[in-house]
């Protein structure tokens, strides 16, 4: 077995390896994760302008 | 009031602003060599003539306008989507001043003379020591980010980001190694066809890592973001991110059709130059579907305009390329204007484009502002844009397959039909619409300069604070 068989083999292995990705992708047990995982840059919105500090129930009482 | 941890914006306003300036003179330098064809009088000095300022107009758009905009959208995304701040702070500040350092060293040493005359890679070898030192500490900012974030899963833009600053990393070290002689001029360590090839192993790479993942990255997290809508398939994006990392690193062969490269070589960068058809357009598809059934917020939304004519022009640039790796197609291809109308069709139609709509994003939440200081003038910018790409690429594949032809055409006698220089004057006037494309795509950098330094001056910095996690995860 030559350094060019190795090779070869290299180049196999790697499309197998692919192929099991997208199998690994498309199953069902990932489809929950995949939904959580693509909301989250939607999820972490913040407003452009950030609100005036919120007076809480516990500073109002300390200033009344 | 408890004193609430906010994300590092600092560095990503600097990077944002410094996008859109290097924007500028990095295409002021391009409609500068595009007039030099025009009009060759304005080779004025050796400083300034064509062949040392176009390294400098690739460097400055790639590596100034294309480097800024990916530090400045890669270190926004990776920290809203770890829900934590930058890692390191001061080392994400040296990450900023060194760039700029870097972009200002390659500004005075092209024009100079000095080069390794590697494309892409001209930068002498202190320079390329301190890129080592400024990437590799990008690298330790990102990936400490991911590191200490506070969701389990990592968001498909940080794998794109992370995928190109891992790659870019290697390619660079590679590629640049060199035997120095004195302080300004070094020997690549590598001869002959092995010279080549390394060069264009990185070359290809630049453009496949540096130009195409890392801007992936930017449009998995700012359509979705733009658009108010999750990517259309988050289990296509898995596979588009895998296809892309399997096959780009064997494309680089096709930049050496019929020369001393063997054969079987370039027969293999042509076959993965075509595979590559497959995972550009699924990518494509994925960002654009993201509109499905929201298609009319394209008609009163210019930064979403922006982002999905980005992705046509993406699509139309990586069905062109596996085209031109074909070798008959090559044969008539190579070395005519044809390559340059594709390079730009790549760089301005989805690279420059999806930066410029990123960016538009970002301004107004780094300086405090509901949006842009006028949506209007974004507007006008997508169209005096779209107008100068469109000018840009036609021109340039009218040029280039008319060279193609006149080089072949031969007489019955087997003597050339056209010598070269018949070539280059029948080329004159495509020069001059080229020109005009690029002149339209500058003056739209300078509407959104305009833009810019109005929100800046009528917002103030502000650093968002960072949020928990929703609970879902």
């Amino acid at each position: 077995m030559d350094i060019n068989d190795l090779r070869s083999l290299f180049t196999v292995l790697a499309f197998i390896a692919f192929i099991g990705i997208v199998w690994w992708a498309y199953s069902d047990r990932r489809k929950k994760t995949y939904d959580e995982a693509a909301m989250l840059p939607l999820d972490d919105d913040s407003q452009l302008v950030p609100p005036p500090p919120q007076v809480t129930e516990n500073q109002k009482r300390k200033s009344s | 009031m408890q004193s609430q941890a906010t994300y590092n914006y600092k560095v990503v306003r600097q990077f944002a602003v410094m996008t859109v300036i290097w924007g500028i003179v990095g295409m002021l330098v391009g409609v500068i060599i595009a007039a030099q064809l025009v009009w060759p009088e304005l080779n004025v000095h050796e400083w300034l003539s064509y062949g040392r300022l176009r390294p400098l107009h690739t460097n400055a758009v790639i590596f100034a306008f294309g480097g800024c905009a990916l530090f400045a959208t890669s270190y926004f995304a990776v920290q809203r989507t770890s829900h934590v701040p930058l890692f390191a702070p001061g080392l994400a500040a040296f990450t900023f001043w060194g760039w700029q350092l870097v972009i200002v060293l390659a500004a005075v040493s092209l024009p100079l003379g000095m080069t390794q005359g590697k494309e892409y890679a001209e930068l002498e070898w202190p320079i390329d020591i301190l890129i080592t030192l400024v990437w590799v500490s990008y690298a330790v900012v990102f990936f400490g980010t991911i590191a200490k974030r506070k969701v389990s899963h990592i968001y498909v833009a940080n794998w794109f980001f992370g995928g190109f600053i891992l790659t870019v990393a290697v390619l660079h070290l590679v590629n640049s190694a060199a035997v120095p002689v004195t302080l300004f001029k070094s020997y690549s360590a590598y001869a002959g066809v092995q010279d080549a090839m390394v060069q264009w192993w990185y070359g290809h790479n630049a453009v496949g890592f540096f130009l195409t993942a890392g801007f992936l990255g930017m449009m998995y997290y700012f359509v979705p973001k733009q658009a108010g809508r999750p990517i259309y398939s988050y289990r296509l994006s898995v596979v588009h991110f895998w296809a892309l990392v399997f096959t780009y690193m064997w494309a680089g062969p096709h930049h050496l059709h019929y020369t001393a490269l063997p054969d079987w070589t370039q027969s293999v960068g042509m076959v993965f130059s075509l595979i590559l058809l497959a995972p550009s357009w699924g990518g494509m598809i994925n960002g654009i579907m993201t509109l499905s059934g929201a298609w009319h917020k394209l008609r009163d939304d210019p930064i979403l305009k922006f982002m999905i004519t980005s992705l046509s022009f993406y699509g139309m640039s990586t069905f062109e390329g596996p085209m031109m790796s074909i070798k008959t197609v090559n044969a008539l291809s190579h070395y005519t204007d044809w390559t340059v109308g594709h390079v730009h069709s790549g760089a301005l139609g989805w690279v420059a484009m999806i930066s410029i709509g990123s960016i538009y994003y970002l301004l107004p939440r780094l300086f405090g502002r509901p949006e842009m200081h006028s949506k209007k003038l974004i507007e006008v910018h997508f169209w005096v844009a779209t107008i100068g790409v469109v000018l840009y690429i036609a021109s340039m594949w009218i040029a280039g397959v008319m060279q193609g032809l006149m080089w072949r055409a031969t007489n019955p006698d087997g003597t050339l039909t056209y010598s070269f220089v018949e070539s280059v004057k029948a080329t004159y006037p495509f020069w001059t619409i080229r020109l005009l494309g690029g002149l339209l795509f500058l003056s739209g950098m300078f509407i959104m300069a305009y833009n810019m330094f109005l929100t800046m001056a009528s917002g103030k910095a502000v650093d968002a604070p960072v949020l928990e996690p929703a609970a879902a995860h």
